[in-house]
């Protein structure tokens, strides 16, 4: 960005000019054009187009078309039939594996997400400081969250939490007797809550920015006067850094609902043991591909749309309470 | 980091620990490093061993090397697995030519004109990051299903030409803005119009933020299961993802070395991506992660 400052400066120097009345009127003219340039007339919707023909055809459309798909029996190939709000109640009281994966979605949203934010902040704690190094481990730890949504990874973890895997190979270590984590149903989504929270890297460096941008003084102050190291953490850090912490529940809530990949490989497409592993996308793919019941996938489409956004209205409600903004 | 002079501030002193704390975080950030790797530490050794000996003998060295997991992964799941990297690669190339185009288009448009409902189309943008996709999945089959474009690449492309990645359009708003304004004015000046603005100033100026997006749309493209699953159903348009999960309905315990052979090889672009790019990757998402 360098250049960018350097030539700012080659403009400013060259722009105040002799005044005489035909530069002032050029001027004047040029400010006037400039002024509907700003405006843009059709220059900006131009640009926007492919945008807009997305915004219209990939997701207004869509998601109204989701919408009627929701209240009809749709198998691709004849014509939607309406059938009310069949679906709808279909969904709530004629549908056990709705209610397993409702229950397999929330575990693992809920468990996963602040699992792996605590994580995350913990280490870009440790990380925040003057230790040699630092880039080094900063990439060791980011490296699992961009590699965490591969295909290849969730096939590695399958054999790592396999029988004869190697957790357990590692619990054999303090003489425990490991298991089939993998294909036991009081453990499968567990198993799915690690690869998550396996993957802190990404909350970890946004925590760890937000960290070198606290103000300096306050700690100086606090150090002064002693303030042991927790209540630096909960008087200090913890307060400045919750508009951080709110973004990241946000982010990684809306992630954790959306899930699909490690699900679906774990469980090699079947959601199983016993429906354990059934995250929400996963059943709205089956439901919606394997069954061809697309009326019904797209009433689940849109019960965990309105889902994600309640739950992240009710984040932004409650960060009322408790995130502190500076001004 | 800074170095450390002797009139440390007591902010200093609090961060550059002694020597037995500075022992003991080293320590502690080894260990969780050790942890979070050994997976895939242990995928590459596996990757090597013969199968009879990967769940038999876990340490990490083989016994002898073993290379020919990596041929008969190679060409074991029905097609060669050349061809489902070069799927891989049509699909995840072509989405990053369509989301640099669209979306430094859309942005441009957004961080520097004024136009009629605005602030209306820039929330809706900001709007569709939260929406996920699975809420637009079946309707958009049945739009390419009518276009009969079911098991060809273009539901994969097509919608980044129509930057549907709003992050990235959100990510380009914030870099443009912070390029100085008197630049575009120059040139307006000199009677360019604002393509030309657009072509010879400010993209040039935003190829940071034009790499961290070239980056991040192949990675995440290149993963994209879901999507590819739904679109992609003959074996012969199969991608990386895709053809990894063969693997998975083998029901034979005989090929664990050719599918760790295959696992290692899949994640081998992004490995690549990420040591050339490791900071850019790392800054890009802390800067964007924060303005919002």
């Amino acid at each position: 960005m360098s250049m960018t400052t350097a030539k700012t400066d080659e403009v400013a120097k060259e722009t105040p000019a002799p005044a005489t009345p035909s530069d002032q009127r050029e001027r004047e003219r040029m400010r006037r054009r400039l002024a509907r340039r700003r405006g843009g007339g059709w220059w900006p919707f131009l640009f926007l187009a492919p945008w807009f023909v997305g915004l219209f055809g990939l997701t207004i459309y869509p998601m109204l078309d989701s919408l009627y798909l929701s209240f009809t029996n749709f198998d691709l190939l004849t014509p939607a039939k309406w059938v009310g709000t069949h679906n709808y109640e279909r969904m709530f009281s004629d549908d056990p594996v709705f209610w397993d994966s409702v229950h397999a979605t929330l575990l693992y949203v809920l468990v996963s997400v602040p699992l792996k934010l605590a994580l995350a902040l913990g280490v870009a704690m440790l990380l925040n400081r003057d230790i040699k190094g630092i880039g080094l481990y900063r990439a060791a730890f980011y490296l699992p969250s961009l590699l965490g949504g591969a295909v290849a990874i969730a096939i590695v973890w399958r054999q790592v939490f396999g029988g004869d895997g190697l957790f357990n190979d590692f619990l054999a270590w303090f003489g425990i007797k490991g298991q089939d984590w993998i294909s036991s149903p009081d453990t499968a989504i567990y198993t799915l809550i690690l690869l998550a929270v396996w993957q802190f890297g990404t909350p970890m460096v946004i925590f760890l920015a937000g960290l070198k941008q606290l103000p300096k003084d306050v700690y100086e102050a606090a150090a002064i006067d002693g303030a042991p190291p927790v209540t630096r953490f909960f008087k200090i850090t913890l307060p400045l850094l919750t508009p951080i912490v709110f973004f990241n529940v946000v982010l990684q809530m809306i992630d954790a609902f959306k899930t699909f990949t490690p699900a679906y490989v774990v469980s090699n497409g079947s959601g199983g043991p016993l429906n354990s592993t059934m995250l929400y996308s996963l059943y709205l793919y089956k439901k919606g591909f394997t069954d061809l019941q697309m009326g019904y996938a797209s009433a689940l489409a849109w019960v965990l749309f309105l889902v994600i956004a309640g739950f992240t209205a009710v984040n932004f409600i409650a960060s009322r309470y408790w995130v502190h903004y500076d001004d | 980091m800074s170095v450390i002079t002797p009139n440390m501030s007591p902010l200093r002193k609090l961060r550059s620990a002694t020597g037995a704390r500075r022992v003991f975080i080293h320590t502690v950030l080894i260990g969780v490093a050790i942890v979070m790797l050994y997976p895939l530490m242990w995928m590459l050794s596996s990757s090597f061993k013969p199968d009879t000996e990967i769940f038999t003998h876990p340490g990490l060295i083989p016994n002898a090397l073993h290379p020919q997991n990596y041929s008969k992964g190679w060409s074991g799941s029905g097609n060669s697995f050349s061809l489902y990297i070069t799927n891989s690669l049509i699909v995840s190339i072509g989405a990053v030519i369509g989301n640099v185009v669209s979306c430094s288009l859309a942005a441009y448009a957004f961080a520097r004109f004024e136009f009629r409902g605005k602030k209306i189309w820039f929330g809706l943008m900001l709007g569709t990051l939260m929406l996920p996709t699975q809420a637009v999945l079946i309707p958009q089959y049945t739009i390419f299903y009518n276009l009969t474009w079911i098991n060809t690449f273009l539901p994969l492309i097509v919608p980044k030409f129509l930057a549907a990645d709003a992050f990235f359009i959100f990510l380009m708003v914030q870099f443009i803005r912070s390029i100085p304004r008197e630049l575009d004015q120059a040139a307006m000046m000199d009677g360019a119009n604002p393509f030309q603005i657009y072509w010879k100033i400010i993209l040039p100026l935003m190829k940071p933020a034009l790499v961290t997006t070239t980056i991040f749309t192949f990675i995440w493209t290149y993963d994209d299961f879901l999507h590819q699953l739904v679109y992609l159903q003959q074996n012969d348009k199969f991608t990386v993802p895709l053809g990894l999960t063969l693997f998975l309905d083998q029901t034979s315990g005989s090929s664990y070395g050719a599918m760790f052979a295959m696992s290692t090889l899949a994640l081998l672009p992004t490995l690549i991506c990420f040591l050339i790019f490791q900071k850019r990757l790392v800054e890009g998402l802390a800067t964007s992660g924060l303005k919002g």
